[in-house]
């Protein structure tokens, strides 16, 4: 029973969140509330028993993914009533988008319903006497290590990509060379003298 | 009647008590930590530090934390309400949340979940956005300034702190804190802790949460000097309370989290019989008493790091070691067969 409340709670919380993160005025308000909707994603996560991929989601997305979304909305200048200007000509492709999804989504639900075999093929079990870190280790680094390294790659070179496409090289910047400032002894730059009074250098 | 007693009534009172078993120790050592912190400082500097308010001062931190909730909570007009009382309470709320999952001796914990030192890291890298809420909620400039700053630092040293923590992990074959503190265990005492064994890390990750909990020589969020408090320049009465105890209880968590870590948890230094009369919670105390020693130390002796020093550490120092660590512990573990069997 206490399992049932848990799940009706995190999952009332989740599609609230979700529902206030496109409709709130606010954007910082926005990923507050997409804070909160990821927050209750990972309690749902756990009352399925998957621990790790809770934590997981909360390392990853709430704690670094969400601080970037943050910062860049709160370092934003948004005209509110420009962006509510488009809202009417940009309606048919979004509702396209979300009528996609949600066809996607009801034929999933209906295959589950046709064939109750079906749900079973995709999930692998996790084996018996074994936490779910555990085996999700042994799938990705056992199993699986070379399409695993595959995906690491394909990362890898969309990051150097990305850096490639920002970085510009700036003429005139003064970088700072902390081997040369830890070079630097007192006996080179500071000199000292005993100056007779009245007379100067 | 009595089943629903036995079933439900009975096991969440039961956590309800263990919950304040907890909360109530680690209110009382932050108030005292606060005294600590200024008497420990005041006999560095050679001052008396707090004296007046009971014996030895003793009765300072009641007297401040009177003084705090007799004063007036005052909301900026052009502030964002809702957020900025959310702000401080989240603070407080995730410092105290993570204390279920540290084991406190053989069994005493509060949650033996097995993804507990990963719990923690959740936690711990949540405590940003009280930071960054209570910047942006303020609508002022200085406390802005100091949550984008904050923010900056803690995303930039959690991935050293991620690092370390992953080479512990790579020796233990758990992540449970339990199963963490036991690996520990051996017949050479503290030779078997992972302090001792790893000591680079154990410095390293010691760095890291100092800049992790904002501070000294990290404190950039609040850099009086140029930012007048920071973060939390327009808090004010409890508010303001909520977020200098949560900074307060943020630095016994990662004290703890060091102990469980590296110095053994709950752990007697030497396995022999004067030591291993001492229940482990007074062991696991002392261990969080010397980090946080450590703390206020630093704390009394260093300079302010600058800015972009702070962000060169984190990255071009800190991250290249720890991923260096990784591999290199790894590679020990397969060469001689040492890795734990699972």
């Amino acid at each position: 029973m206490i399992q049932a409340l848990a799940f009706y709670m995190f999952a009332f919380m989740t599609i609230a969140s979700a529902i206030l993160v496109i409709s709130s005025r606010n954007p910082v308000h926005s990923v507050l509330f997409l804070i909160l909707a990821f927050f209750n994603a990972a309690g749902l996560f756990v009352l399925l028993g998957a621990e790790f991929l809770a934590m997981i989601l909360v390392v990853v997305y709430v704690g670094a993914v969400a601080v970037l979304f943050m910062f860049v909305v709160m370092m934003l200048d948004i005209n509110f009533v420009e962006m509510r200007q488009g809202f009417l000509q940009y309606l048919p492709i979004g509702g396209l988008v979300g009528l996609i999804l949600a066809s996607e989504l009801l034929t999933l639900a209906g295959s589950w319903i046709i064939s109750p075999d079906a749900s079973r093929v995709g999930a692998a079990p996790i084996p018996d006497g074994v936490t779910n870190t555990h085996a999700l280790g042994q799938v990705l680094y056992t199993d699986y290590l070379y399409l695993f390294e595959a995906a690491g790659m394909i990362l890898l070179v969309a990051m150097i990509g990305a850096i490639v496409l920002t970085h510009r090289r700036r003429t005139g910047v003064r970088k700072q060379v902390i081997a040369d400032q830890l070079a630097r002894h007192p006996a080179d730059t500071i000199e000292l003298r005993k100056v007779d009074s009245g007379r100067g250098i | 009647m009595v089943d629903f007693w036995f079933n439900y009534i009975w096991p969440v009172a039961w956590i309800v008590i263990k919950i304040v078993a907890i909360v109530i120790p680690v209110m009382l050592s932050v108030a005292y930590l606060t005294l600590a912190e200024r008497k420990i400082i005041g006999g560095m500097q050679l001052r008396k530090g707090p004296n007046i308010v009971g014996p030895f001062g003793l009765l300072q931190p009641i007297a401040d934390g009177l003084k705090l909730f007799l004063k007036e909570t005052i909301i900026p007009s052009g502030a964002s309400r809702g957020v900025f009382i959310l702000a401080p309470c989240v603070t407080f709320v995730l410092a105290l949340v993570a204390w279920s999952v540290i084991p406190f001796g053989d069994g005493m914990v509060l949650a033996d979940i097995n993804v507990g030192i990963l719990f923690l890291f959740a936690i711990s890298s949540l405590g940003v956005y009280g930071i960054l809420m209570a910047g942006w909620a303020s609508n002022s400039m200085y406390a802005f300034l100091g949550a984008l700053r904050s923010a900056a630092q803690m995303v930039s040293y959690e991935l050293a702190m991620g690092f370390i923590i992953i080479t512990v992990l790579m020796c233990v074959g758990s992540l449970n804190l339990t199963d963490i503190v036991m690996a520990q265990k051996g017949e050479y005492g503290m030779l078997n802790w992972f302090g001792v064994l790893m000591f680079p890390m154990a410095v390293i990750f010691f760095i890291s949460t100092l800049a992790e909990t904002n501070r000294h020589p990290f404190d950039m969020p609040e850099a009086e000097a140029e930012l007048v408090a920071g973060y939390n320049v327009e808090y004010s009465a409890m508010a303001f309370a909520l977020f200098f105890l949560g900074e307060y209880a943020n630095m016994i968590l990662m004290s703890g989290m060091t102990s469980v870590l590296f110095l053994g948890g709950w752990l007697p230094p030497v396995d022999i019989a004067p030591f291993n009369m001492i229940p482990g919670p007074i062991w696991f105390a002392a261990k969080i008493a010397f980090c946080l020693f450590i703390f206020i130390w630093v704390r009394a002796t260093f300079p302010r790091y600058r800015y972009d020093q702070l962000m060169r550490l984190g990255w071009k120092v800190f991250l290249p070691l720890s991923l260096a660590a990784v591999v290199i512990v790894a590679s020990v573990l397969v060469a001689f067969d040492l890795a734990p069997q699972v």
